[in-house]
């Protein structure tokens, strides 16, 4: 896949594929992420973060906005943020935006 | 036939899937074993007509007629209904579901009322326009089923000419599509041989995942099985095979594995427990505990054709109850400590090797049944009868001995 094998970072702009849909279950009252005969079941910052993942906003921009919402150490969001999309993109479920330089 | 969300894979052991894995979450936000919450994906077999023949076919071996089948309005009945209830995911599977002229126009209902759309195809019906125009209508992801590496085993395994070009042909317009492929293979005594180069072959589709899938021996497997079981030395390889290939290829593809229970202690967790987070719908309507489920003679299913909404069928009806649970468990299972753990094993393969579906799975080593199927089992895949009986809706031909002659290459991968 072209999300595959990406290396997520502070400059990365990550964004979910086509395939891979964030979406409030109404019966369950839950977040779930639909993916390739999966569903997953987020938690609530799993959630926030996917939803600041629009291929635009860079992985720097995120930790700055929740370490601010949080009022917690940047350090420590972001070491959480990274791996947590690390761990997305490693099963596919998220890519990351085109350089508009390349 | 895809495996789905509820059946006994193995997958690559991952602590990080642990907490973030769906079924689990919300199934522990259950407060009583005993409710059954509606299942997240549903198996669609919309049609039974199909243009291979494989022996393993997990058909039943009574297929539905094409004039049985469910009509376009059916079917999108069936669709609104399965969101409304909060079924998540639908798998667009057959028989060869691209033979209905208007899956088109299923997937895009699907994708209008807010269902994810798997297909699940033997893809030699497809053409590049009408794949584009699936994905336009919302198709999230392709699994293609393979039977073999190379033309001459997957075609014969076929019973199609130039079907295993074909596959090829329609993985690499799936990722020109930018849609996630998964590469289906149905594994037996005559292509394992073949695993190590079919693991190479999703690599180079690019494809997102690969599953191995022992055959599960009922219905035409079953009819099959001494042409098809594997030997025990076979299986010993292909797990070391798959768990190297799992390590290297970490990130790359995943792998999911189902292993063969014939030659397990333990019986497979089949389709989680009856009942319990899967339902299939046949051709013709029916609502099944699962895809075999109509090989067990005396079970009434009922339909989404009858008065019932899917919610009471899933809930009430009698088939789906008969065994839910543990309540329903003889001895060895009722007193057995793994009792919650595989339910049982499977239904359809209790009643097909001994006659009574609420009997012991005989995949299980506490099964008095276990010994005397696995020996048998053991001495077919020893054997030398390497014909097949290919599927099909007039019962079964048994393929000519020319044929195979001219076809078939070592079994034993020598």
């Amino acid at each position: 896949m072209a999300g595959r094998n990406i290396s997520v970072s502070e400059t990365s702009r990550p964004k979910l594929p086509r395939h891979t849909k964030l979406k409030f279950d109404e019966t369950r009252q839950v977040w779930v992420i639909l993916a390739p005969e999966r569903v997953l079941a987020p938690d609530e910052i799993a959630v926030e973060v996917l939803q600041l993942c629009d291929g635009v906003r860079s992985v720097a921009e995120m930790v700055d906005r929740l370490a601010e919402k949080y009022a917690a150490p940047r350090e420590a969001i972001a070491t959480d943020v990274v791996a947590m999309l690390q761990d997305l993109a490693d099963k596919g479920f998220l890519t990351e935006a085109r350089e508009s330089t390349a | 036939m895809s495996d789905t969300l509820a059946d006994n894979k193995t997958t690559t052991p991952d602590p990080n899937t642990a907490p973030s894995d769906g079924l689990a979450v919300l199934e522990s936000r259950r407060s009583a074993a005993e409710t059954y919450g509606i299942p997240l994906a549903v198996l669609l077999e919309v049609t039974h007509r199909c243009p291979l023949q494989c022996p393993y076919c997990s058909n039943p071996v009574e297929l539905d007629r094409g004039s049985t089948e469910l009509s376009t309005e059916e079917w999108k009945k069936v669709l609104s209904e399965l969101a409304e209830l909060g079924v998540l995911q639908v798998h667009f599977s057959g028989g060869e579901p691209t033979a209905r002229k208007d899956i088109v126009e299923l997937v895009q209902h699907a994708t209008d009322v807010g269902l994810y759309s798997n297909l699940i195809t033997s893809a030699v019906l497809l053409t590049k326009d009408k794949l584009s125009a699936l994905a336009d209508a919302g198709l999230s992801h392709v699994q293609i089923s393979f039977q073999g590496n190379e033309p001459n085993v997957a075609d014969r395994v076929a019973g199609l000419k130039d079907a295993h070009k074909k596959k090829l042909e329609v993985a690499k317009w799936t990722r020109e599509l930018d849609m996630p492929l998964t590469v289906n293979a149905v594994m037996h005594r005559q292509n394992l041989h073949q695993l190590p180069d079919i693991i190479q072959m999703a690599v180079d589709l690019d494809a997102d995942r690969l599953e191995v899938a022992n055959v599960q021996y009922y219905g035409w497997a079953l009819k099959n099985r001494a042409a098809l079981m594997p030997t025990i030395e076979q299986i010993e390889e292909t797990s070391r095979i798959v768990e190297e290939a799992q390590a290297r290829l970490k990130g790359t593809l995943a792998i999911d594995y189902v292993v063969p229970d014939y030659y397990a202690l333990r019986p497979k967790k089949c389709m989680g427990g009856w009942g319990r987070q899967f339902f299939n719908i046949s051709p013709a309507g029916k609502v099944l505990p699962c895809h075999a489920a109509e090989s067990i003679t005396g079970l009434e299913f009922e339909s989404v054709r009858s008065n019932h909404s899917i919610a009471w069928i899933w809930q009430n009806s009698e088939a789906f109850n008969r065994y839910r649970g543990t309540g329903w468990m003889p001895e060895p299972c009722k007193s057995c400590e793994f009792r919650e753990v595989d339910y049982g094993g499977c239904r359809c393969q209790a009643f097909a090797l001994t006659g009574d579906a609420g009997n012991t799975d005989p995949a299980c080593a506490l099964s008095p049944r276990h010994e005397e199927i696995f020996k048998q089992a053991e001495r077919e895949s020893a054997g030398t009868q390497n014909r097949f009986l290919y599927r099909n809706f007039a019962g079964g031909t048994l393929e000519s001995n020319d044929h195979q002659d001219k076809l078939q290459d070592n079994p034993n991968g020598a």
